[in-house]
């Protein structure tokens, strides 16, 4: 496989910018997941690295070349799409086989059979192989969207929102499944998503993008623990983080616009007065909605809590993460 | 304002029986959740109780009178439906105003509603736009807004956020429950999305191939499951199974599990056979002096927490720590469980095995 590295890279739709001189590196063997809100661009990125797409502004490379004058099949590129689109007449032996079967590829017959099978084994699909690919189930059919893809040793994978279309139970396996068989084969990846939980799991690097511009770059945790913005801040973290005024706790930086509080940075028993609205039993945690000077907060307590409606708890911030009018970190 | 009553309930299509034989009872009041995978019977449940669909047999009472084989223009309800079915061609205030102008009210009367049900919903300003510019959120508020405006005694949901993106549906879900808080009427909702039921449920039925395998509230269910079915499907990563066979007597504290000596709450009966060792991620524990060992083979950064998923002799277990404790890909570790949280289940029906943690649930049903 191979890095691929994004210049400068910039593409609109007549007046609608979808990237903005996106600058980015996707190294051999890395897992880079790209995330953010309907319209980003995240879509936009995949289709210019794999040529569906020509770029306005900047430049594509591939192990150093450059490819933008290139066709999708030069570039040698492997793309999952959100939605599975299988051959349904073939058989899920056939499904698989039919990229490497490609005339520029000139596969030999036995290398064939013996990649089909080595991918349905790690996508344990092995018994379906004869099966026709209309009678298996949703998930089945997107394993073998994905084994299409795996077949072949391309310079990258692209991944648009490949388990968007599965249900919740499925889609944490195949989350486990897909880090898992990205490891082992060392591939290189780009993978697109809005949610975070795939984000935060997966990737080994995460890039966040804004309206087309690339917020920032780096690994969950960076992203998570260091925010350069309250924008990125609000992408990652289950309750959200709080967005308050700088001014409702003291010791605030100056410059300091909004208070960020994720419900580890909200310390109990000391401190402002807040009252609970409302205690929500997730099971393994247990949310606090809380009101203090008119502002909702939402933030963890102990499973088994005996706090009720209308209780109060005294909070003070811990390590909050501040923010200016822009909503730029200030460290 | 209504209590909602459901005895026996059955419903047959054809061969096929959708609903076995439900019973519950919904309090004035409540938001009670019908939560199950597609094909349970949750829908059809909900669809009887709006009088879309006539039970084969058994009773529904609302407040009291029985509504069984009363048409849905009878029972005093609102429903709102996953795809929000707004009027195409009219805007946000003639889609709200419809219900009251098609019962013949007043039109200042009529105006009055709407403005107040804006202002509940925060939708105020757009009552003038087309529905067809709208974003998904606003949408589905209009369409709240219609069901709310009749004041109905109470409001039935099919799954109305389940065509939203993630992050929406979770501010969606926030405020659907707030908006309960303030107005407190009467809500079935259905999902099979277990953190929404979780997440915005007074009390949850989980149903199952037509049968209601639980019904309580949130945290006993999340606690202390019935079945190894409800185990499964609430959770997020769901409860570890470890699978062991032994004989186990009542009053026992602790079982074995290849050659180890695990903790339980005190049994209430005993068993013979094949058994299921039930623990969440959360109860599990990475401790370098415990006996039971594992192989960590992945670990998932959740910001906060961190999911390890570990090999062991009783197959895969799921932990969920705190995200800067060190856990390490291919290290052996010990791992402790936390015994007054375990359920043991019958590994062939897979009913819970009675406890001192989930007698009093189990009794109730």
């Amino acid at each position: 496989m191979a890095d691929v590295a994004l210049r400068n890279v910039s593409k609109s739709f007549g007046d609608t910018v979808a990237l903005d001189t996106v600058t980015m590196t996707v190294r051999d063997g890395a897992f880079v997941v790209l995330l953010g809100p309907t319209g980003a661009g995240k879509t936009t990125a995949l289709r210019l690295i794999s040529g569906l797409e020509r770029l306005d502004g900047g430049d594509i490379l591939i192990d150093g070349r450059s490819v933008v004058s290139e066709t999708p099949a030069q570039r040698d590129v492997a793309m999952v799409f959100q939605q599975y689109s299988l051959y349904p007449h073939m058989t899920v032996r056939d499904n698989l086989a039919f990229p490497l079967k490609s005339p520029i590829l000139k596969t030999p017959k036995d290398e064939v059979k013996r990649k089909v099978e080595e991918v349905a084994d790690v996508l344990r699909i092995a018994h379906k192989l004869d099966n026709k690919a209309t009678a298996l189930s949703g998930g089945e059919m997107q394993r073998v969207s994905i084994g299409r893809a795996l077949v072949r040793t391309p310079s990258i994978y692209l991944m648009d929102e490949p388990l968007s279309s599965l249900d919740a139970k499925l889609r944490a396996d195949l989350r486990v499944e897909l880090k898992r068989i990205q490891a082992s084969l060392g591939a290189t990846l780009l993978y697109v998503t809005h949610d975070q939980i795939e984000a935060m799991t997966m990737a080994t690097q995460v890039g966040v993008l804004d309206s087309g511009r690339l917020v920032q770059f780096g690994s969950p945790r960076e992203i998570y623990e260091d925010p350069s913005s309250l924008y990125v801040a609000a992408r990652l973290g289950l309750p959200r983080i709080n967005a308050l005024p700088a001014g409702l706790f003291a010791g605030a930086p100056s410059g300091a616009k909004t208070i960020g509080l994720r419900p580890e940075h909200i310390q109990h028993g000391e401190g402002k007065t807040s009252k609970v609205v409302r205690i929500e039993h997730l099971g393994d945690q247990t949310r606090l909605h809380l009101t203090l000077d008119g502002h909702d907060i939402v933030t963890l307590t102990n499973v088994h809590t005996d706090l009720e409606p209308g209780d109060t708890v005294a909070i003070q911030p811990r390590n909050a993460l501040y923010f200016d009018a822009a909503g730029a970190r200030i460290t | 304002m209504a209590d909602i009553v459901v005895q026996n309930l059955r419903k047959e299509f054809g061969s096929f029986t959708a609903v076995q034989s439900s019973s519950f009872k919904i309090k004035d009041g409540e938001f009670f959740m019908l939560l199950g995978p597609s094909g349970c019977g949750k829908t059809t449940t909900l669809r009887m109780i709006a009088g879309l669909e006539l039970p084969t047999s058994g009773d529904i009472y609302i407040d009291g009178a029985e509504v069984g084989q009363k048409p849905a223009s009878q029972r005093d309800i609102a429903f709102v439906f996953q795809m929000f079915a707004l009027y195409p061609h009219m805007n946000v205030r003639r889609n709200i105003s419809y219900p009251l102008v098609s019962q013949g009210m007043p039109r200042a009367e009529v105006r009055e509603k709407v403005a107040e049900v804006a202002r509940i919903l925060g939708i105020e300003d757009i009552l003038d736009r087309p529905v067809g510019g709208l974003s998904g959120g606003d949408r589905q508020r209009v369409a709240l807004g219609r069901a709310i405006v009749r004041k109905p005694a109470c409001f039935l949901m099919d799954e109305p956020l389940g065509a939203l993106d993630a992050e929406f549906r979770e501010r969606m879900a926030e405020e659907l429950r707030a908006l309960h808080d303030r107005i407190g009427a009467t809500t079935v909702y259905v999902t099979h999305d277990q953190l929404e039921a979780m997440q915005m449920g007074d009390k949850i039925v989980v149903m199952n191939n037509g049968v209601i395998e639980q019904f309580g509230t949130p945290q006993d269910i999340y606690d202390k499951p019935a079945t190894l079915f409800v185990a499964e499907f609430i959770g997020s990563p769901h409860m570890n199974f470890l699978k062991f066979e032994a004989s186990v007597a009542p009053g026992e504290r602790a079982v074995q599990l290849h050659d180890q000596t695990l903790g339980i709450p005190a049994l209430r009966e005993g068993f013979d056979g094949n058994m299921v060792y039930g623990v969440r991620p959360e109860h599990v524990r990475l401790s370098e002096g415990a006996a039971y060992r594992g192989e960590i083979i992945a670990t998932e950064y959740l910001g906060t927490t961190q999911i390890v998923t570990l090999k062991t002799h009783n197959g895969d277990v799921k932990a969920r720590i705190a995200s800067d404790q060190p856990a390490t890909v291919g290290e052996t570790v010990g791992l402790d469980f936390n015994a007054a949280t375990v359920t043991l289940f019958d590994g062939q029906s897979g009913r819970a095995i009675r406890s001192e943690l989930n007698e009093r649930v189990l009794s109730n049903g």
